[in-house]
């Protein structure tokens, strides 16, 4: 089990040691510095063994957690641990900053203390622990012996994530589906790989220990109910998603999901995530990026992009945003575009592009001359993807792609409330290319270049990386007429300078293959209101 | 408020301050004092002088401050015992507090407190806990009880702990179950043999309610201990699985690995042809491939399990291919650890998806993953014959990207597609010698010589291009220079004619200007070669090597047994068993998979059953020196083709590797002693030593044999019983041995008569004996000299030592013999008198012997009847002595003769006998009183056989 735990700032100063095992010394703390810390080169693995001794680090900003042990632990287990502890800290205390920890010491040997012990991670839900671990001091009197028993009993009890005898004015309930669509394209436009992941972040704040099932258009679920009421004539306008996996939290009973498929459960306060899912069916991907990179010359570079969107003409994307990076050299850049506005930012080596709104179908450019300062830098830039964020604001058309069965029974003596939350149609995901162009040979001499250089290297192949991130927040907020769907979106291209030889009448030629991958988050946000009878 | 200020004082006189400041009356300074004191402590500053003032604090109502000065007795505790019993009044008042949150922080704290004082202090507040009405104090106190035992197991032992834990595993707490489980693992795994965590299928049973109760953590706990489960049959195994299921769902993937682990390891014992073992296969699937979109850590740990997954079961995800597919913001080793399962699942379905990845991921910036691209790319080439084409011309494409590392591990994965594919792609050798200048790195220099070696026929100026490497030969890493000692020589092998000076040239660099013993011997053996038979030098040089198979990195197979019964853990991720990295005794008992059930398919082995589902014959582990077969001279010229992954580069090959050569050659060795005895004798080590060390091997043989000795209790002769057939010669292809036992001048001797009843000559006769109760062994060798014609007997004697190795036989007098002669080992087995035994100074002083008498307990006395005995007691007396059982005094009541009567056998047990002679009465009534009450009984045996001859 875990022997020690550890945090360090990014120079390596240990801000807090708790060791639980005798195996562990303090020398321990040097050696994870010393080896992990200061170490030169990059960190190739989260698991580390010094002298027998095995150290798992995460990084939080620019904070070090570090579990150490030198038995044959549950690996799995202590990153989850790890996370698990930033979960906790960051519910305490906001972000894990030198600053942060430095200020709440006292309180996380505290934590530290009671969701680890021996090495064993105890009850580590931040709903049980505020119950008990709070930063004034309390004194031990201050609780009646009901009170302690309550927490006791829900510290170590089967509902560890939810005190009793939460009451609220007014019940609440609020569900958001995120949706990130991940696809990987061929140089040849072929789609290689795709996949949703999903995800269900809930925010409930509701009285008592509310019993809550939760209803998917999950095909099996659906396949059934059809095959059930066929004889009504089974409407096909029901579509269904084939989900591949999903992982829920830990308040869902997983053997009643696993018999029945039915997500049953009783809520955390507050926020959490409810399930995670994965699919790879219909993936549609909203918008295409396709850059072009043209290397004219060591020291100049033609980049173009052209964004289409992909969706229906009668929607509209907002606060479109692209970010095209730009090498580590540039000294300047020309922008021309025919949409939006286009500035090229030193700071963030990138030109950032914005586009107030665009219909579906449509198409957009921007081209762009960059200006690269001769460099010898042996470091190779590394190609980061081309990424975009949108908006989009559609009609949601829920009846008829959701199941109308989700309840949500808060079970109180006082209320009873009942709704039927319309869950936008999970097969809205869109897509984002991840675009990785490739080989762009130009043996052909560049008219204007400057004095051949003799020691250049031979022609180089040209290797351009795209990669489009998309994101997609559907909120369609069940009072509101207009829900509102935001859409990022990451595309690179990567240009490498090429050199140019010989023949000065002949432009560059250009072969470019292009990979594309594509990531989309798509945000559905069915917000529920659910009152008090 | 803000803490952040304790971790600046550095003042000058500090300590003294902080005294001061402790000893404060007013609570909040005092406070302030401690969590200053802890700043310090976790900075690494000593500030032990503080401790009585620090535990002065912990008289709190407090719980914030009680639980800092905690904090600070944990640590200091240990260096400083004395005072740390001051603070055992509190802690005891704490366990009894009416608040249970205190109670669990006391007995929590007091267990990770390490001095011997406070622990037995501990017990009594520890037992109350353990049955505290509270669950929380039960929790921490079941976690309490493996701290105590860390500390000292004897204490938890004798204080019956172990058995409330056990207790606890019924609790109604699902948390308390948990912690129990945890607890009582941890302890289990420093008692390999006991049975402490009695696994049965009611306490199964127990664990698998809590498991849907209880914590993610204390899922976690209980599903590593069903792992530990074995169960009795496929139907539990089924109805266990289908219980543990349902976690796959779970949000924390240390669950899900968990489960994962449990559920491989149960499904060893499920009929392939039952319907839930496709089922469960399928559900395996998606939880894994979730697992890759948690936290890159987490990608890592769970890349690294399904590594040995894919290696076990490779049906599970032949198709997810595509999801082991690199992303661009993947951290390296993410990326490393998903090249490496790539190519475990190319395949002829996929491998053009593959291949366009690869040749993509080669020209990506980070030069390790350039480097693993490309061996993945010859990889493919090995493992996938109709790609080898492609591979090789996407190698050639790489190659001309000059890209130094590039080229140069290409070439290093492009001799090993030369290896596998003789005669196929030859042509591409021009490419390569055009890069003969870039190669920097011995491994790439030295395949490179390979190749102009290998090929020297078909590359015209070989000579020219081995000539430029051998200017700087003594620059060369030994690698470089072993492979060019050989290129060189195959090369002077092919065009004898224009290479001679060179080969000259070579062979003086390797074996008078250097160093290395390797080379130099290599060189010589060379040099012999060609000077003595140019012929048999071509021959051996030139042999025709094997084709290396298609996987030289996997996983030696009982290694990826154990390591997947430890899916989830560090072991997997190292990819090393634990006794590797742990020190101590803990987790190092070798784990295994169950066999896989009986009914219906007992002969599907799992790993037959595990290849069945690739199509594929199973892939062979070759040792990664795979050329050492073929071309012994090349022995460590060509380097191991696997691409370890960065923590444990190919350790487990290596672990495999000796576990063969351990097994390999104690088998040789048990081979040859036991075939061969006489060998070892003739070597003129000390006989009596000799046997030990080559008896073991034989008796493995010997434990089935048939019992010939039956003739128990045998009539006997003044001093030896007569000869009995021992060995007929049936049994022994012909060679009879009868024989006896004797001892004659204080010497035990054999006595045998072999007579070859076979047609033919037999010669190099030797003898071996099974380790014995009184450690009989052969004194000598079996001295037959001349050879057994046929018809015809030879009588030997072979004299006995008894200092050979021991072990209890039933009967006590049992001695299992093999004899060898040139036609085979033959077993037989005998019993000799135990009179044989008893030594010449068996004589016991009178005092001595009535002393002994009455120390013997009564229960140690036997008596038996010896029936039809005409002797008087002198007689008997007489001739008892001969066979050294000695009359100490006679004496005579009511007309019955009472002989007390001594003897000491061979290795000092003494041996009382009171035997009483009524004239006129055939029958005496002996009775025997020894240390030793097992021997009784074949003493009684000799008496008899004695008085009766």
């Amino acid at each position: 089990m875990i022997g020690g735990l550890f945090i360090y700032n990014h120079k390596g100063e240990v801000l807090i040691s708790r060791v639980y095992r005798d195996d562990i010394g303090r020398n321990a703390v040097d050696a994870f510095r010393v080896n992990v810390i200061h170490a030169r080169q990059q960190v190739r693995s989260p698991v580390t063994n010094i002298a027998r001794t095995s150290f798992f680090h995460v990084k939080r900003s620019n904070i070090w957690l570090a579990a150490v042990t030198k038995q044959n632990v549950n690996a799995t287990m202590v990153f989850e641990f790890l996370y698990k502890m930033c979960d906790v800290m960051a519910a305490y205390f906001g972000k894990i900053s030198e600053e942060n920890v430095k200020n709440n010491f006292v309180l996380i040997y505290e934590l530290l203390d009671e969701i680890l012990d021996f090495g064993y991670p105890q009850n580590s839900e931040t709903g049980a622990l505020k119950t008990f671990i709070t930063q004034q001091g309390i004194k031990s009197q201050h609780h009646t012996k009901e009170e302690q028993s309550q927490i006791t009993s829900q510290v170590t009890g089967q509902i560890g994530w939810r005190r009793e005898g939460i009451k609220y004015r007014r019940n609440e309930l609020f569900l958001d589906v995120l949706e990130s669509v991940n696809l990987l394209m061929s140089p040849q436009g072929q789609v290689l790989s795709a996949h949703v992941s999903g995800r269900v972040v809930m925010k409930s704040y509701l009285s008592g220990m509310p019993e809550c099932k939760f209803g998917m258009n999950d095909k099996i679920v659906i396949d059934k109910q059809s095959r059930a009421s066929s004889e009504d004539g089974g409407k096909s306008g029901k579509q269904s998603i084939a989900i591949d996996d999903c992982t829920f939290h830990q308040c869902v009973r997983l053997s009643k999901f696993d018999s029945e498929r039915s997500i049953s459960f009783i809520p955390p306060d507050g926020d959490y995530e409810l399930m995670r899912y994965r699919t790879t069916k219909d993936i549609i991907l909203p918008f295409r990026v396709i850059p072009l990179v043209r290397e004219v010359g060591r020291t100049k570079l033609e980049v173009k992009v052209v964004i289409k969107s992909n969706f229906k003409s009668s929607l509209l994307a907002q606060k479109i945003e692209v970010r095209i990076p730009t090498p580590l050299n540039t000294s300047g850049v020309q922008l021309i575009c025919m949409k939006g506005k286009a500035k090229y930012k030193a700071s963030e080596n990138a030109i950032v592009w914005k586009i107030k709104r665009m219909a579906g179908m449509k198409e957009s450019q921007v081209s762009a001359e960059i200006e690269l300062l001769p460099t010898n830098d042996k470091k190779k830039w590394t190609r980061p993807p081309i990424s975009m964020n949108f908006e989009t604001a559609i009609k949601p058309e829920p009846t008829a792609q959701t199941r109308p069965t989700t309840d949500l029974q808060p079970r109180t003596r006082t209320t009873q409330p009942r709704t039927r939350p319309h869950r936008p149609p999970a097969q809205n995901q869109t897509t984002q290319p991840r675009t990785r162009p490739t080989q762009t040979s130009s043996p052909e001499p560049e008219p204007h270049s400057p004095e051949p250089d003799p020691h250049r290297p031979p022609a180089q192949n040209q290797n351009h990386t795209a990669q489009n991130q998309t994101h997609t927040d559907l909120q369609p907020r069940t009072r509101t007429t207009q829900p509102r769907t935001r859409h990022t979106q990451t595309c690179s291209p990567e240009p490498e300078p090429h050199s140019p030889e010989s023949d000065p009448h002949r432009p560059p030629a250009q072969n470019q293959n292009h990979t594309a991958q594509n990531q989309t988050h798509t945000d559905l946000q069915p917000r529920t209101r659910t009152s008090s009878s | 408020m803000t803490d952040s200020k304790y971790f600046t004082t550095t003042k000058k006189g500090e300590i003294f301050e902080l005294k001061a400041e402790l000893n404060s009356d007013k609570k909040e300074k005092k406070k302030e004092a401690v969590k200053k004191v802890i700043a310090s402590m976790t900075v690494g500053k000593d500030v032990s002088a503080l401790f009585p003032d620090v535990v002065n604090c912990m008289q709190t109502d407090n719980l914030e401050l009680k639980k800092l000065v905690y904090l600070y007795l944990m640590n200091y505790a240990k260096s400083q015992p004395d005072m740390a019993i001051m603070a055992v009044n509190t802690f005891v008042k704490d366990c009894e507090d009416p608040n249970p949150l205190i109670r669990a922080l006391a007995v929590r704290t007091m267990g990770c407190i390490r001095v011997d004082k406070i622990t037995e202090y501990l017990c009594e507040p520890l037992r109350k806990c353990l049955k505290d009405e509270d669950p929380y104090v039960r929790k921490t106190a079941a976690v309490c009880v493996a701290k105590l035992h860390d500390i000292n197991a004897q204490l938890v032992e004798d204080q019956g702990f172990l058995d409330t834990l056990k207790d606890l595993i019924s609790d109604s707490n699902p948390m308390v179950v948990a912690n129990a489980v945890a607890a009582l693992s941890e302890i289990a795994e420093s008692h390999p043999n006991s049975n402490l965590l009695d696994l049965n299928p009611q306490t199964i049973n127990k664990l698998l309610t809590a498991l849907n109760e209880c914590t993610e953590w204390g899922q976690i706990f209980i599903l590593d201990c069903l792992a530990n489960y074995t169960p009795r049959d496929d139907r539990e195994s089924q109805s266990i699985c289908e219980r543990v299921t349902p976690r796959l769902s779970h949000a924390n993937s240390a669950v899900v690995l968990s489960a994962v682990k449990v559920l491989m390891k149960f499904m060893e014992m499920l009929p392939k042809d039952l319907d839930y073992y496709g089922t469960l296969l399928k559900k395996l699937a998606p939880p894994l491939v979730t697992l890759l979109s948690a936290e890159p850590e987490l990608q890592y740990v769970a890349l690294r399990n399904i590594n040995l997954i894919v290696q076990r079961r490779p049906e599970i995800l032949k198709h997810e291919m595509k999801v082991f597919f690199v992303k661009y913001n993947d951290p390296i080793y993410v990326k490393l650890e998903k090249l490496d399962i790539m190519i475990r699942l190319a395949s002829q379905a996929n491998i053009a998806q593959v291949l366009a990845e690869l040749k993509e991921y080669a020209t990506e910036v980070d030069v390790d993953f350039v480097r693993k691209a490309v061996r993945a790319i010859g990889r493919c080439a090995i493992k996938v014959e109709q790609s080898a084409e492609r591979c090789v011309s996407t190698l050639l494409d790489l190659i001309q990207t000059k890209v130094n590392y590039v080229v140069q591990e290409a070439i290093v994965v492009i001799k090993d597609i030369f290896r596998k594919y003789p005669n196929k792609y030859e042509s591409v050798i021009a490419t390569l010698c055009e890069n003969l200048d870039s190669l920097d790195e011995p491994e790439a220099r030295a395949a490179m010589i390979w190749i102009v070696g290998e090929y020297a026929e078909r590359i015209d100026n070989a000579d020219e291009l081995l000539e430029s490497f051998l200017e700087g030969f003594h620059d060369e890493s030994t690698q470089v220079q072993l492979q060019l000692l050989t290129a060189i020589v195959k090369l002077f092998l092919k065009k004898p004619t224009e290479t001679q000076e060179l080969v000259q040239q070579v062979l003086s660099l390797a074996t008078q200007d250097s160093d290395n013993p390797d080379l130099r011997d290599r060189g010589y053996i060379y040099w012999r070669l060609l000077s003595t038979d140019p012929v048999a030098a071509k021959e051996v040089v030139l042999a025709e090597k094997p084709l290396i198979s298609e996987e030289t990195d996997l996983i030696e197979p009982t290694l990826l047994e154990e390591l997947i019964c430890h899916i989830g853990t560090l072991a997997s991720v190292y990819h090393k068993p634990p006794s590797a990295f742990v020190e101590g005794s803990r987790g190092v008992q070798h784990k295994r998979l169950p066999g896989s059930a009986g009914s219906g398919d007992s002969v599907d082995s799992p790993d037959t059953a595990s290849a069945a589902g690739v199509s594929e014959a199973p892939p062979a582990v070759i040792p990664s020196q795979g050329d050492l077969l073929g071309d012994l001279l090349n022995l460590d010229l060509t380097p191991p083709t696997a691409t370890g992954p960065p923590p444990a580069p190919s350790s487990g090959l290596q672990m495999g590797a000796m576990d063969l050569l351990g097994g390999g050659l104690d088998s040789l060795l048990g081979g040859d002693l036991g075939g061969s005895p006489a060998l070892g004798a003739g070597f003129g080590a000390p006989p009596a030593a000799m046997p030990a060390s080559f008896n073991a091997p034989v008796s493995g043989g010997l434990d089935d044999l048939f019992d010939l000795g039956g003739g128990v209790g045998m009539p006997m002769g003044s001093y030896s019983p007569p000869k009995t057939v021992w060995l007929p010669a049936m049994k022994a292809k012909g060679l009879e041995i009868s024989g006896t036992f004797a001892r004659r001048a204080g010497v035990i001797q054999m006595e045998m008569t072999l007579t070859n009843k076979a047609m033919s000559v037999m010669t190099d006769f030797a003898i071996q004996f099974n380790r014995n109760s009184f450690g009989l062994a052969p004194a000598g060798p079996l001295q037959i000299l001349t050879p057994l014609s046929p018809n015809q007997s030879i009588e030997a004697a072979l004299p006995l030592s008894t200092v050979g190795p021991v072990m209890k036989m039933e009967p006590l007098t049992n001695l299992q013999v093999a004899v060898k002669n040139n036609i085979d080992v033959f077993y037989f087995s005998c019993q000799y008198p135990i009179s044989m035994l008893f030594v010449e100074d068996g004589k016991m002083e009178r005092q001595v012997f009535l002393a002994t008498w009455k120390d013997i307990p009564n229960d140690n006395e036997s008596q038996f009847q010896i029936k039809d005995c005409h002797l008087n007691s002198d007689a008997a007396s007489n001739k008892l002595q001969g066979s050294n059982v000695f009359t100490i005094a006679k004496r005579t009541v009511e007309g019955q003769d009472m002989l007390y009567q001594s003897m000491k056998l061979t290795n000092g047990i003494w041996v009382l006998a009171e035997l009483r002679v009524q004239t006129g009465n055939p029958n005496y009534t002996v009775s025997l009183k020894c240390r030793a009450p097992e021997v009784s009984q074949c003493v009684f045996q000799s008496y008899e056989a004695m008085l009766k001859n």
